[in-house]
């Protein structure tokens, strides 16, 4: 490619990007990792968008890990968060340990599962905030789509924990959607320890969707007290972890 | 008790409960009551006072509706539509209700139900509570006549005559019953079985800032109320500043051209005095207004109001945190418009250990209280509530189980940590000495769940799944 054809590319990447990304400029928010933020575009998830994140495993309907997850890019964002919910499992103590104070989080209880999405955009609508968090369990294209344009116009970041309880509602998760990014967050055993006891947590991370970047999968450790995700240490000398996990997968 | 003299008779006005169960009711002559129990307190009836202290109660009632009406000389009337969802359901503002006057010493039976009339009659005659939606006929027909507010004199009649319930009453032919006791009775019928309406005249306190506008001709349409609303606001919030007040709470008043009023009542998280805001906490339920024929003034009053100080808002380049915190008062509003104010709320620690007991809630604008949980006990992210039990087999006693079956699945631990004992805390009103020991366990799957066992493997403990971390 010669030079001319390569700024003209990039000229055309930034009018898409224009496009797509409406007024604001916000940089990414950085995982910390290098093996995700440089996989992701921009170098990091998108502010002022539309995540979904997905439980797999074993008591996916109780949805703890995505939980965590979610708690932990909420906590690394500035500002207060909102967070909608119908039922009344969350237990915010342990939202604490991914670093979400609880005097940052305002909860809205909505009494039906479909009183929550407008719940959420009426979140989005408004600029102070630095995340909505929603759990929904029913979330169609258009809702998605309506999500996704607020998102855009103030530049909060919406993540959505799709929830299910029955096996019919866990298949209407995989519908498409206008999410940005599509995530899924499956625990994964931990490192053996020479003791016993615990150490720290590890998920199987699938970015199952993103614009603009291809799915991948990666094996890190939960948040910690800060939110931050790391890379567990016997598996990041390995030099290519992710296409042996790919490889394993498929 | 309480006496009156009705022509040259001393005449039982009201009695407490104590005397009615000793056989005294209202209307009994006085000398007929003293014969019955010897020792008898009585009270001169002071009509006038008790009608004060019912329109006290009236302007109290508020806090439920815009729509609430004194009825003497024992009724209070409050048009609970469209308010009911800030209080959770009907049956929840009706316990509320119930319990407030309760612990103010007011003896009080309400009821719920499509038409004033109804409801008038179930308070009184029937079980009280909640009349469903469209069940008003099967619930007032079995009520005795006394129920529909006619005169005494007809009552007897109709006693003659052997009517003694609303059902008898609704099932005659309806010409002959209107000849015989006139239109009143029929009326009074209607309203009680809600197919005659029957306005309730507001209360409205008069030092409260309203803003209204009656129209030469009716409107409708969705985008002339929002315009007119608008108006509205702006015209409060002058006056509101210049009584250097902000909103708490806000009702608007339709009244329709065929006499029935709709009203709509929102709060603020804080005062407010913002005109646009205001006007839009309508904006999502004035598309449930029915218009009718047409709507021929709207009103909009300020019920409760607050002092409000000019405060700066905009501080040019930096002060992003004053700015943003004016902002969530403006979002919970809007939400608090949506799903009622008690359900946007923080949660705040408890000085407490035992799961269950560990968050309360707080408003969602309340000052940051800036304390926190103890940061290095594990806490899952999802509680389990109640907990269900686990059958679990460990080892040895009080050590994690190896495995466990929860919801006919079998799960094998691969790695546990525990115990952590978290005992009853008899301060907090838990009795017994129960203790939980806890376990974080892992399975071979990666899941991590947070189990315990009610008391030691020993004293025949159980186990409970409580919460999940992942």
């Amino acid at each position: 490619m010669n030079p001319g054809q390569q700024y003209r590319l990039a000229d055309l990447r930034l009018q898409i990007a224009r496009l797509n990304g409406g007024s604001h400029k916000t940089k990414p928010l950085a995982f910390g990792l290098r093996a995700l933020d440089e996989h992701l575009p921009g170098g990091g998830l998108a502010r002022g968008a539309l995540h979904e994140i997905i439980e797999a495993g074993l008591a996916s309907e109780f949805a703890g890990s995505t939980t965590l997850f979610t708690a932990g890019i909420a906590a690394r964002l500035k500002g207060p968060v909102l967070w909608c919910l119908s039922r009344r499992d969350l237990f915010a103590p342990g939202l604490l340990h991914a670093g979400l104070h609880p005097d940052r989080v305002i909860y809205a209880e909505a009494e039906r599962e479909r009183e929550i999405l407008p719940l959420i955009e009426e979140g989005l609508r408004e600029k102070g905030l630095a995340a909505v968090v929603g759990e929904v369990t029913r979330m169609s294209l258009i809702a998605s789509r309506r999500l996704q344009l607020a998102a855009e116009a103030t530049g909060v970041t919406a993540l959505v924990i799709r929830r299910w309880w029955t096996l019919a509602e866990k298949d209407l998760v995989h519908l498409p959607t206008a999410a940005v990014t599509r995530w899924r967050i499956e625990p994964a055993p931990s490192e053996l320890m020479p003791a016993p006891g615990l150490g720290r947590e590890r998920w199987q991370v699938e970015l199952l969707r993103c614009r603009g970047a291809e799915p991948r999968t990666w094996i890190l450790e939960a948040c910690d007290a800060k939110g931050r995700l790391a890379l567990p240490a016997d598996l990041a000398d390995r030099s290519d972890q992710a296409a042996d996990q790919r490889a394993a997968a498929s | 008790m309480t006496v009156h003299t009705v022509g040259s008779r001393r005449v039982v006005r009201a009695a407490c409960a104590a005397a009615q169960e000793t056989g005294l009711h209202v209307g009994m002559a006085l000398a007929q009551a003293q014969a019955l129990v010897p020792n008898l307190h009585v009270v001169e009836a002071a009509p006038d006072e008790d009608e004060a202290s019912l329109r006290e109660l009236t302007r109290w009632a508020i806090g439920y509706s815009p729509v609430v009406a004194a009825d003497p000389p024992d009724g209070l009337w409050i048009d609970i539509a469209g308010v009911a969802h800030l209080f959770g359901s009907e049956e929840e503002l009706l316990a509320d209700l119930t319990s407030r006057l309760t612990r103010q010493g007011i003896v009080a039976r309400a009821a719920v139900a499509d038409a004033p009339g109804a409801a008038w009659a179930v308070a009184r005659y029937g079980a009280a509570g909640v009349v469903p939606t469209g069940r008003t006929v099967d619930a007032v027909a079995t009520l005795s006549i006394r129920g529909l507010r006619i005169a005494a004199d007809k009552l007897t009649a109709l006693h003659k005559l052997g009517i003694e319930r609303v059902g008898q009453l609704a099932a005659m032919p309806r010409a002959p019953l209107v000849r015989r006791f006139g239109r009143d009775v029929a009326l009074r019928l209607d309203q009680a079985l809600g197919h005659a309406f029957e306005p309730i005249t507001p209360l409205i306190p008069k030092e409260t800032p309203t803003a209204s506008r009656a129209f030469a001709e009716p409107i409708g349409r969705l985008e002339d109320l929002k315009s007119v609303l608008l108006r509205l606001a702006k015209d409060l919030c002058r006056q509101l500043e210049r009584r250097g007040e902000g909103v708490r709470r806000l009702d608007l008043l339709f009244q329709r051209v065929d006499q029935k009023s709709v009203c709509l009542r929102v709060g603020t998280a804080k005062a407010n005095r913002d005109a646009a805001h205001l006007a839009k906490l309508f904006d999502e339920r004035l598309q449930s207004i029915d218009p009718g024929f047409g709507i021929e003034e709207i009103v909009l009053i300020a019920s409760k109001v607050e002092p409000l100080a000019e405060t700066q808002t905009q501080v040019r380049d930096l002060g992003e945190e004053g700015a943003s915190e004016a902002d969530m008062g403006q979002l919970v509003d809007r939400l608090g418009a949506r799903i009622g104010m008690r359900k946007v709320y923080r949660l705040a620690p408890v000085q407490s250990l035992v799961p269950e007991r560990m968050a309360r809630r707080i408003p969602a604008l309340a000052p940051p209280t800036g304390s926190v949980w103890p940061e290095n006990l594990p806490r899952p992210t999802r509680l389990l509530d109640p907990p269900e039990p686990v059958v679990a087999t460990a080892l040895l006693p009080d050590h994690p189980p190896r495995f466990f079956v929860w919801r006919k699945v079998r799960h094998n631990v691969a790695k546990a940590d525990g115990p952590e004992r978290i005992t009853s805390e008899w301060w907090n009103g838990d009795k017994g000495l129960a203790a939980r020991d806890y376990y974080r366990v892992e399975t071979e799957q990666g899941g991590r769940f947070w189990i315990f066992r009610d008391a030691p493997t020993a004293e025949g403990g159980r186990w409970w799944m409580h919460g999940f971390f992942s």
